[in-house]
């Protein structure tokens, strides 16, 4: 009963489909299923992030959305909340007696913008291109096939951005071509707009959405790390002074640990926001410096076709621009009439099938 | 207002969707939002070139605008990251009002004009952005086979 689909014409000349109820519908194989309330899928229309074809996950009903390995976002998670909370119970009491309270408070100020940014980061749809519905997919296979004689027929589009060649691939999962600048994500299996990489520490994509956000969060999560560090090598040495230096590190065990955490994380965290800085700069992702897309080695006339010439522009437009609305509504409901994107994974195999007719349809609306 | 309405059911009634055209999109100049201005040969039949060209050239200015940088968006962005972005729970952002203008548009040019010749826009921003897609319906007296034809697709569709 559950598989069988009728058809019945609604008032927009289309075919409305009585589908069963929601836990009976298959869902795709991976990465859609929510993480709480597994009961409440049988009784309430479904929301379209629980028929996500990607790989991520989903909490709190589609508001929150990450990658599928969380592991090292936890990870990052300890680290912080250890380092400043044993930087606020044990060094804050004694460098706002003695030297002013102001460092707990600038120090308090950093800490909840960091988690701010970073949650922010983590939570947000980094820019997520939706799949191509069944009939957009036909479409363009069917301009693929016509275009070329050869086989295979060519899979890549040429755009000329600024004067500068770029060319555009078409992604046989998502089956669109993809806009310039965005890339598919083999973690998270979905193209992303202006895809920066993957970061398992903040566990999501860095895109266009969430790019300031995951700046933001490394540069005051440097300034924060540079600030611990210095204020608890502060409070050792004011307490070396009226203690000697080992009764100062028996009298706050946790410096110790929070000065070896601040002091390898200086490295990797101030060395990161530096190199982010940079591609800012020159408006630029990470996945183009690691390809060298617009470095002058390619040839002499290969320049970034995006940046605004000026290092202010790159900066105040990567920053302060406007941000884009999330493309995939995850918590909008399934309607009957809308059509359902192709998925690739456990492909059912209605969706070929309707790929396959609506094609033959078309070739044969056009004699 | 009450006619062109009264059309658009109509239409919805009496006709089965035929065929779909994809209004892609338009890269020269970078990642900004902006459609082809390309007249398709699917609809030459149906429309005139002139109102398709500027609906479409409508639709890229109010892209345009939303995606604009300059003084607006810079306080926006300034005022959002002192707030810590969460003044976003009170205001809506300058992009989202911009794409229910866009929307109210799209009504408004599918009930004047495109539903009178049997056709339909959907709004591009329910295609993720890609294309504008355009739905081009046929009367069902006037062509038996297709219609069969086409419901069959439009429910395998889903």
């Amino acid at each position: 009963m559950s598989q069988i689909q009728h058809a019945a014409l609604d008032q927009q000349g289309r075919y409305n489909q009585i589908c069963t109820r929601g836990g009976s519908c298959p869902p795709p194989a991976d990465g859609s299923e929510p993480a709480h309330c597994p009961g409440h899928r049988s009784r309430s229309p479904r929301k379209k992030w629980q028929v996500f074809p990607g790989r991520n996950r989903f909490y709190c009903d589609g508001r929150i959305m990450m990658a599928r390995q969380t592991g090292v976002f936890y990870l990052t998670l300890v680290l912080i909340l250890l380092t400043c909370g044993l930087f606020f119970t044990f060094d804050c009491p004694f460098l706002a007696s003695n030297l002013t309270p102001a460092i707990p408070a600038v120090g308090g100020v950093l800490f909840i913008f960091v988690m701010g940014m970073l949650f922010r980061a983590s939570f947000s749809d980094p820019g997520i291109l939706p799949r191509a519905t069944p009939d957009e997919a036909a479409d363009l296979e069917r301009q693929i096939d016509s275009a070329g004689c050869s086989r295979p027929p060519p899979r890549t589009r040429e755009v000329l951005i600024n004067g500068q060649a770029v060319k555009l691939k078409y992604c046989f999962t998502c089956k669109i071509f993809r806009p310039p600048r965005a890339s598919h994500c083999s973690l998270c299996d979905n193209c992303v707009e202006r895809f920066d990489h993957h970061c398992p520490w903040v566990g999501n994509c860095v895109g266009r959405r969430n790019y300031r956000f995951f700046y933001l969060f490394i540069l005051s999560l440097s300034l924060l790390t540079v600030f611990i560090f210095a204020f608890v090598i502060t409070h050792v040495i004011l307490r070396s002074n009226q203690t000697g230096f080992l009764g100062a590190l028996k009298d706050s065990p946790a410096s110790v640990l929070e000065v070896v955490v601040c002091f390898f994380s200086i490295w990797s965290i101030v060395g990161l926001s530096g190199f982010h800085t940079y591609l800012i700069s020159s408006n630029q992702t990470t996945n183009e410096d690691i390809k060298g897309s617009w470095s002058t080695k390619r040839g002499k006339d290969n320049y970034n076709p995006y940046s605004y010439g000026n290092i202010l522009t790159n900066c105040c437009a990567a920053l302060c621009g406007p941000l884009p609305p999330s493309l995939i509504d995850r918590r909008g409901l399934i309607q009957s009439g809308t059509p359902q994107t192709v998925s690739q994974s456990n492909g059912t195999s209605n969706s070929s099938y309707a790929s396959t007719q609506l094609h033959s349809n078309m070739q044969g609306a056009h004699p | 207002m009450a006619t062109e309405f009264h059309n658009l059911q109509e239409l919805r009634h009496s006709a089965s969707l035929a065929n779909k055209v994809f209004i892609q999109r338009d890269y020269s100049e970078g990642t900004t939002c902006k459609f082809q201005t390309k007249f398709p040969s699917e609809l030459e039949s149906r429309i005139e070139r002139t109102l398709f060209e500027d609906t479409v050239k409508t639709l890229n200015n109010y892209y345009a605008e939303a995606e604009k940088i300059g003084g607006q968006s810079y306080l926006e962005g300034c005022l959002a990251c002192a707030t810590a972005y969460l003044i976003f729970l009170c205001m809506e952002t300058r992009y989202e009002k911009v794409l229910k203008k866009i929307a109210k548009y799209i009504q408004e040019q599918n009930e004047k004009i495109y539903a009178p010749r049997g056709l339909l826009i959907t709004d591009p921003i329910e295609r993720g952005m890609r294309v504008i897609e355009i739905s081009i319906y046929e009367d069902r007296g006037s062509s038996g086979s297709s219609s069969g034809s086409s419901s069959v697709s439009g429910s395998t569709a889903r």
